[in-house]
């Protein structure tokens, strides 16, 4: 047996409870230092660029399990489902630092929606994940029908590029990381051009 | 001139090293504790400025604070990057070059910037231009007591300031963050005036890096960035110099960039601001008008529309 089937072996066994249940552990860690002096002296903004910071690698490494099955033969079809409601829960919770504990004046939040591109851009990136989150279960697979719930779960592709935008449009200065998360996201939409359209569903 | 601030204040009412140090500790409780050692660190000589109950009814931050969350993209684009890299820039000997139109024009070593000058203590508010803000009881002396050692000429209307550019000492500048070296500028009439400081000290102890040493400007009316760091040049000039984050970007950082809610940065809104060291449920106050000292420098913008020219 080669290695890739070994590990293709493994990963199979993992369940997606497992993966929701490890999935709890950083942002509560998170709070908890937080909470107790451990991110620094302004800990609301350490914890908010923390989770968006998790959302957008975990939306990366969703984008990634196709190309990574196709070139590469590592298969984690079956997790990445798991993955992607994963990635939307950071997203939500990304959201809900800025907006109770970051903002937290409800003038200033609707304000800062219609007026701060960045914002407008990142909450549009939210948005167009809820349809997604909403329907990554069997029930609407089978309700959808394969074709419509595979045209609907493109969505992903704009929602990572408006998230992945909303970190570059933030920056001051000319800073290289935001540009890094935008060249690999455009790598792996990119691939999306190449990969046989026959798809699998997961 | 030192003394210009009169207060009813006395040594008594100063608050012992110890306490301040153990604030901190009373704030964030069992995490303080294990902080303290970092802070306390060997104690650095005391510089004995003379307190002049400026900013008395203000709460200072703590040292932690001030010392470990920075904006100094010299050494990197982290708030923690100055505290981890600064100690690598060499701040002994340091000379500022003063040039352009003045009688005594060259370079002027520490020893002869602070030749006759009085320290003071000034606690300002600090406000920067993300929205969050502290309190820093800094030591230094009015910038217009070395603008009168140089002598400055008439026609004169603006002065310029350049930080250190060390790519050695500073990681920051290999990257093109910004154009490198940062420089900054005040209309003369704000260079003179008494709130405009050159700080080379905070909590009475000589500047730590990452706040700027050996020698920094302290503008408290205007937005953080406007204090310029580590200066090494300071020149008088007749026209309007160029100064750095409105290279960068002129309509987001303006070359007065007084702080002032009414005017929103255009990525976001300035009407708030959060004080650092409320913890993890601080919430946001409402930014005061020239940072709070609107009855000290209104007058020096009378007639300016402060939305054009921000």
């Amino acid at each position: 047996m080669t290695f890739v089937q070994k590990l293709n072996m493994t990963l199979g066994r993992v369940p997606p409870w497992l993966l929701y249940s490890v999935a709890v552990v950083p942002p509560v860690w998170l709070l908890w230092l937080g909470m107790t002096g451990g991110l620094g002296v302004e800990p609301i903004k350490e914890l908010e660029h923390k989770l968006g910071e998790l959302a957008l690698q975990l939306f990366i490494a969703t984008l990634a399990i196709r190309p990574l099955r196709e070139w590469v033969g590592i298969n984690l079809m079956k997790q990445r489902r798991a993955l992607g409601v994963i990635t939307f829960a950071y997203v939500a919770l990304h959201l809900l630092v800025w907006l109770v504990l970051d903002v937290g004046i409800l003038s200033e939040i609707w304000a800062d929606i219609v007026k701060r591109p960045y914002i407008t851009v990142g909450m549009a990136a939210f948005a167009l994940m809820i349809p997604l989150a909403f329907t990554s279960n069997n029930l609407s697979l089978r309700k959808l029908g394969p074709k419509k719930w595979r045209s609907l779960h493109k969505l992903t592709y704009p929602a990572v590029l408006l998230g992945a935008l909303h970190y570059v449009m933030l920056a001051k200065g000319f800073q290289l990381e935001p540009l890094i998360y935008m060249g690999v996201v455009l790598a792996l939409l990119a691939l999306r051009l190449k990969l046989p359209q026959k798809t699998a569903v997961a | 001139m030192a003394g210009r601030y009169k207060s009813k204040l006395t040594w008594d009412d100063v608050t012992p090293k110890p306490v301040w140090l153990n604030r901190r500790q009373l704030l964030a409780g069992g995490a303080g504790a294990l902080a303290l050692g970092s802070i306390a660190g060997p104690a650095a000589a005391s510089l004995g400025a003379q307190k002049t109950g400026y900013g008395a009814d203000l709460e200072p931050n703590t040292l932690e604070e001030i010392t470990s969350y920075n904006n100094f993209y010299e050494f990197g684009t982290d708030k923690g990057d100055p505290a981890r890299n600064a100690h690598m820039l060499t701040t002994e000997p340091w000379s500022v070059e003063i040039d352009g139109m003045v009688d005594n024009p060259g370079s002027y070593s520490m020893e002869q910037i602070l030749d006759g000058v009085t320290l003071e203590e000034r606690i300002y508010r600090f406000r920067c231009v993300e929205r969050w803000s502290m309190v820093v009881p800094w030591v230094g002396f009015e910038l217009a007591d070395l603008l009168e050692k140089a002598g400055v000429q008439e026609g004169a209307k603006y002065v310029a300031f350049e930080t250190a550019l060390r790519p050695d000492e500073m990681p920051g500048v290999r990257s093109p963050i910004i154009e490198w070296p940062y420089v900054e500028g005040l209309r003369l009439d704000e260079a003179m005036h008494p709130l405009t400081i050159l700080a080379t000290g905070l909590y009475d102890e000589p500047m730590p890096n990452q706040n700027g040493a050996p020698i920094r400007l302290v503008v408290p009316w205007k937005y953080g960035y406007k204090s310029i760091k580590s200066i090494v040049r300071i020149s008088l000039v007749a026209e309007e110099p160029p100064t750095a984050w409105n290279k960068y970007a002129p309509r987001e950082y303006g070359f007065y960039s007084n702080v002032n809610p009414n005017r929103d940065h255009p990525r976001w809104s300035q009407k708030y601001e959060r004080r650092i060291g409320g913890g993890l449920f601080a919430k946001q106050e409402p930014t005061l008008m020239f940072n709070g000292y609107e009855e000290e420098v209104a007058s020096l913008y009378e007639g300016m529309d402060l939305i054009e020219f921000h």
